[in-house]
């Protein structure tokens, strides 16, 4: 399907933050597992309140959607468990940052 | 349609043993896995040894496959032969949901070859579509593709065709994959790393529900003279020993196009020159960095290996100062 149609898409901005509930429908997670993701700490919430309690109130940066989903493909596709894909994400970082220089 | 040689795909040989099978999946989808991989075409890849493994670590599937011969050569035009399947009982049982190794990535569904030997009913479905059949309505995934444009682009703003595989579900519930070339807008000013979300972009609603969106992220094309970081964008110009000596007003490439630029006299190597605004036209505009770099004359004359004689009798001069040598 083509369609001559330009597209003229919404800039995300970096400082863009999104809510524990959009994070939830953008990667098709559940609340439990964004929460066991930050306690995991692969994904750091934004704001004052940080306890699971207050999960509902909780902000992440745009970034989290692209990690949450490379989490759950990880866990999928290779059988990793959480902290093994912490480790494999926190090297993808460092893969890109040496790729800058 | 082709045949598929799966042995080759996996790396084995046809009497490799369901450990050795084992291995060597685990191994490629590591390689090839599209979240991780530096390979070009790693999404293919992945997709085809997933579909590999699905049939040789099933006896049943493999022994009907190893029935077909191994006069075979991959990508030869293929036809099951009538009643190959006979004795075997394969069809209708479906990969074990929800097992780390039977469901794959959402690439879609396996190739033509796999489904004329088995069946349609193998086709991959991810926890998601699982969720989807289940009647309620259901807002559509939101789908990622990375887009490569050049820096120049940055500066002006520009137009780009790109081509998504989209997987969707048919009317009786197949799951296939659907090319989708959409004409996007990239911004001007757009830095690398940003995304663009194009709303409603993504993937199908079910039920009614709303469909996802598409995020595409922008990459500079790593082939580029210039580096970039953040909004400021660096270019290393060479230049000549005596321009950096005696000062010199030289042509510089810049992602706007060329200018002039003054070298002040007595410039060191390494120095770097401010281009106020000249980076990414960003909200907040980024600054293009020159960074002068000395390149040494080649000594392939006897005149030029004279001037070099002569400065090295007419400089006091050490190089190697700061060494303390």
């Amino acid at each position: 399907m083509t369609s001559d149609k330009i597209l003229c898409g919404q800039l995300v901005e970096e400082a863009t933050v999104i809510t524990l509930k959009e994070l939830c429908r953008s990667c098709t997670v559940k609340t439990e597992e964004i929460i066991i993701m930050v306690e995991e700490g692969i994904l750091d919430p934004q704001g004052e309140r940080l306890e699971p309690a207050q999960a509902t109130e909780w902000q992440f940066h745009i970034s989290s959607v692209k990690r949450v989903k490379t989490v759950v493909h990880l866990q999928r596709d290779l059988g990793v468990n959480l902290p093994g894909a912490a480790l494999a994400l926190e090297l993808l970082d460092r893969i890109a940052e040496l790729k800058k220089l | 349609m082709e045949y598929k040689d799966y042995y080759a795909i996996m790396g084995v040989k046809r009497d490799a043993t369901a450990e050795k099978l084992k291995r060597s999946y685990r191994k490629l989808a590591r390689k090839y896995h599209p979240d991780v991989s530096q390979e070009a075409d790693a999404e293919v890849k992945f997709k085809e040894v997933g579909e590999a493994y699905e049939v040789l670590k099933d006896p049943e599937k493999r022994a009907a496959y190893d029935q077909l011969g191994s006069q075979w050569q991959a990508g030869q035009e293929f036809h099951p032969p009538p009643g190959w399947d006979a004795g075997f009982e394969f069809s209708g049982s479906g990969p074990q949901a929800n097992s780390p190794e039977t469901s794959g990535p959402d690439l879609g569904a396996f190739s033509d070859f796999f489904e004329s030997l088995y069946g349609r009913g193998y086709a991959r479905s991810s926890a998601t579509s699982a969720r989807r059949r289940q009647g309620f309505q259901i807002r559509g995934e939101d789908h990622y593709a990375k887009v490569i444009v050049d820096l120049e682009d940055s500066y002006k703003g520009t137009t780009r065709s790109i081509t998504l595989q989209i997987p969707e579900l048919t009317a009786d519930g197949q799951v296939t994959t659907r090319p989708r070339t959409l004409k996007v807008r990239i911004p001007k000013g757009i830095r690398q790393g940003q995304q663009i979300r194009l709303a409603g972009q993504g993937g199908a609603g079910y039920g009614g529900g709303e469909a996802g969106d598409l995020y595409l992220e922008v990459e500079f094309n790593p082939n580029s003279q210039y580096r970039v970081e953040g909004a400021d964008v660096y270019l290393d110009l060479p230049l000549a020993p005596w321009e950096a000596a005696l000062g010199a007003t030289v042509k510089v490439p810049t992602p706007s196009g060329a200018i002039d630029l003054k070298v002040p006299p007595d410039s060191p190597a390494g120095k770097k020159l401010r281009l106020k605004g000249r980076g990414i036209p960003a909200r907040q505009a980024g600054d293009l960095y020159v960074v002068l770099q000395i390149a040494l004359p080649p000594v392939d004359s006897e005149e030029n290996r004279r001037i070099y004689q002569q400065m090295k009798h007419e400089f006091t001069f050490n190089p190697r100062a700061s060494l303390e040598v």
